[in-house]
């Protein structure tokens, strides 16, 4: 991440290079391809391990354990059979299904509630604004594995254990601060001038939020949905001991592959190639959305 | 659920006192959110699988419990109507997930497959239904069959709490082919510094090949269950009777010195890394001669697609100063005491731990895969011995030699050959494994590694020590 904004941090300076003396320039230029590698270099960095995964998800379970590793064993499909049940009979749908419904469901609750939140924390500020963001950013300063017991015995005590809709509350919960954080610097962007102006030709809140407001956070928005998708997609801790055997999500799905006695690689990597992909899509469909919403200032 | 925008029904122009009665407003708006929230949440139901017929099944993620998943629909339902519903996970989660279960009794799990160092613990805690009374009651199950050592270890007070799905004690695997080329003999009965020199004559009889594989992964399943055996025949032992720690005691010392110094010298690479799995894949692809570790490692290295398939030898696990030093290991399914459906819950035990599965996966899946281990008839099926002629009888030996009760040459606080049966056990020996593990590493010496583990030791004792 650093790498990548570095470039952008030199942008001015090698404008102002340019106008100046040649050698500058050519101690400008290399610098700013030292930094493109360094960028590269950082990309391949982050980028092996997934290359890792999917590499090994295509060996046989024999070539994926070997010491040291055999990198051009022949490619077959034996561990993404694993993973649509051929050896067991279990289908992966199931879990996924409810991963789908607890980070859809989520994302949907957090947006409807961080939204209005954000809403009251910058554009119209509520008094003492500040004490309420603080408030939002302290739920996050308990460690979740903190409040797991707690939560897992009110779940027993409700009968909520190992239902989605346990899940769904807690991830909305969970995500909701970040959200309203989120939230609240893409509001904080839209100029309150351009409000002022629709209100003098006439608009009404609704108009004015609709017509003016959303188009320019709709980035953001979108932002906030992707981060909130992607933290409930992943996670392990409460759904693993909250669920049990309706409710199981695909990344408790995906455990169920390691065992002690036995080699267990290769599916465990095709199963996590399978489980990664939906959150893949969701960031690649919001790719566009997503740079305007982290890079956005609301007027340029 | 199709989020209605919340608008604020005030306009930016419009005064304070209106904004406050609007956000007063909107909090029978959030209540009434909450509210539909929770009914859609009651509407989805609860737990799952709590229809007529159906029962839940956690159970650790082994080869021979990927096999039961795979005939159960087409058998077991298909002849009782009982549906199954399956949870499997790897061993360290499963045994999470059974304790978080069990010890609240949430009854989530009907049945859970747990070993011979829970059963005992968990009995004592009040967490699993008796089951000798269904046991005599189903004399198709025939509890006579199942072997004295399993039935004593998943006992508690004269009453059972678990019936064994597989056994497995523990013994020395070595390649026949490699010690014939070498011109090496294997003694029928070997003591641990025999196998040492073998080791030693065996590393390097193949290009990459080293003399003996033992298990350095950290973990009290792992390195600490072969690592126990040798600490036993060699004279030593966690605890004595009157709980006093002795892993800085003589005995234990030199155990711990004589497996560290042997893996090191003639051990598999990565020797503190290599667990189970890792030495079952060293040994079939040819890393390693030997290899010291359970009985049950014999179904997959005699399986049809094993590239070391009758190549292997089979002897008593080595000795030095007792007769015999297996371990004893179970899987054993256990019926969690809140469930509330424990007849079908034994149909289901009565039906994997029986004999007729037994044969089952012999007809269906091939001998080498049957969980064997936990009956005498197993060993006098014509079938399963044609198939596993190379190590039925060494598997039925050490098995009939193992001894939790008596494991070593002097009296124990506690029941268990491979580990202490108490609950304190898994911590101690996994922190105990970790700093032996180091010293398998080179990072650490033997005996400050366990100096260290001498206080851990010493802690644990001191709960028993007044009792």
């Amino acid at each position: 991440m650093a790498a990548a904004t570095a470039p952008t941090a030199a942008g001015p300076r090698i404008r102002t290079a340019r106008a100046g003396r040649a050698p500058h320039e050519r101690r400008e230029r290399r610098n700013r391809r030292l930094l493109g590698l360094a960028a590269w270099i950082c990309g391949i960095v982050f980028f092996l391990p997934f290359a890792w995964m999917v590499l090994t998800s295509f060996h046989s379970e024999q070539d994926a354990a070997t010491n040291p590793p055999s990198l051009a064993a022949p490619l077959t499909l034996h561990g993404y059979r694993e993973f649509f049940g051929s050896g067991t009979g279990v289908s992966p749908w199931p879990p996924l299904e409810n991963s789908l419904t607890a980070s859809v469901a989520a994302t949907l609750l957090v947006l409807v509630l961080a939204i209005p939140a954000a809403y009251a924390l910058s554009i119209r500020p509520v008094r003492k604004w500040t004490d309420v963001m603080f408030f939002f950013l302290s739920t996050k300063m308990l460690p979740a594995v903190a409040g797991l017991l707690p939560v897992y015995l009110i779940a027993k005590n409700a009968g909520m254990l190992d239902n989605i809709w346990t899940l769904v509350i807690l991830y909305t919960s969970m995500n909701l601060p970040i959200a309203v954080w989120m939230m609240r610097s893409f509001l904080a962007d839209v100029p309150v001038a351009i409000i002022e102006a629709a209100s003098i030709d006439g608009a009404g809140l609704p108009t004015i939020l609709t017509r003016i407001v959303a188009p320019v956070v709709a980035p953001g928005i979108a932002a906030t949905a992707l981060i909130s998708f992607i933290f409930s997609w992943n996670e392990l801790l409460f759904a693993r001991v909250l669920t049990g055997v309706v409710a199981d999500t695909a990344p408790v799905f995906l455990t169920s592959f390691v065992t002690s006695q036995g080699l267990f690689l290769a599916k465990v990597c095709a199963a996590a190639v399978c489980i990664s992909l939906p959150v893949l899509a969701a960031g690649f469909a919001a790719q566009d959305k997503l740079v305007q919403g982290l890079s956005l200032g609301a007027v340029k | 659920m199709t989020p209605s925008t919340p608008v604020n029904p005030t306009s930016p122009t419009a005064g304070r006192s209106t904004g406050r009665t609007a956000r007063r407003a909107a909090a029978p708006l959030a209540l009434a959110l909450c509210g539909a929230l929770l009914a859609a949440c009651s509407g989805a139901g609860g737990a799952g699988g709590s229809g007529g017929h159906s029962i839940n099944v956690l159970m650790v993620n082994n080869p021979q419990m990927v096999d039961l998943q795979k005939l159960t629909a087409a058998n077991f339902t298909k002849s009782t109507g009982i549906h199954v519903n399956f949870t499997v996970l790897p061993e360290d989660d499963v045994r999470d997930k059974i304790t978080q279960d069990f010890s609240s009794q949430a009854g989530q799990y009907d049945v859970a497959t747990i070993s011979n160092y829970e059963a005992p613990i968990y009995a004592k805690n009040g967490w699993l239904a008796p089951l000798t009374a269904k046991a005599k009651a189903d004399t198709a199950f025939d509890q006579s069959d199942i072997l004295p050592a399993m039935q004593q270890s998943l006992s508690y007070n004269g009453q059972l709490y678990a019936e064994p799905f597989y056994g497995e004690s523990s013994f020395l695997m070595y390649r026949k082919d490699v010690f014939a080329a070498k011109g090496l003999t294997m003694p029928a009965h070997p003591t641990w510094d025999q196998v040492a020199s073998l080791a030693a004559k065996a590393d390097g009889a193949q290009s990459g090949m080293k003399g003996i594989c033992l298990r350095g992964q950290p973990g009290w399943g792992e390195m600490i269950a072969p690592l126990t055996t040798v600490v036993n025949t060699m004279g030593g032992t966690w605890f004595t009777k009157d709980w006093k720690a002795q892993l800085t005691s003589p005995a234990f010392t030199k155990a711990t010195n004589f497996y560290v110094d042997l893996v090191r010298k003639h051990g598999e690479p990565g020797a503190a890394q290599s667990g189970f799995t890792e030495c079952l894949n060293d040994l079939e692809q040819g890393k390693v001669a030997m290899w010291y570790d359970a009985t049950s490692a014999a179904g997959s290295l005699e399986a049809s697609d094993s590239p070391v398939a009758g190549k292997i030898g089979y002897v008593p696990a080595p000795v030095e100063q007792t007769k015999s030093s297996g371990w004893l290991y179970t899987w054993a399914w256990g019926v969690q005491k809140a469930s509330k459906k424990q007849d079908d819950a034994w149909k289901f035990i009565s039906w994997a731990s029986g004999k007729g599965y037994e044969n089952l996966v012999g007809t269906k899946l091939g001998w080498s895969r049957v969980p064997a281990g936990k009956r005498t008839s197993t060993y006098s099926n014509a079938a399963y011995d044609k198939a596993s002629s190379a190590f039925a009888q060494p598997t039925l030996t050490a098995l009939e030699a193992a001894n939790p009760s008596n494991p070593g040459v002097q009296p124990r606080p506690a029941p268990g050959i491979q580990f202490v049966g108490i609950p304190e056990f898994t911590d101690l020996g996994t922190q105990v494994s970790q700093q032996l593990s180091s010293a398998i590493a080179g990072r650490t010496s033997v005996s400050s590694a366990l100096s260290a583990s001498q206080k851990l030791a010493e802690k644990v004792a001191d709960k028993y020590a007044g009792q």
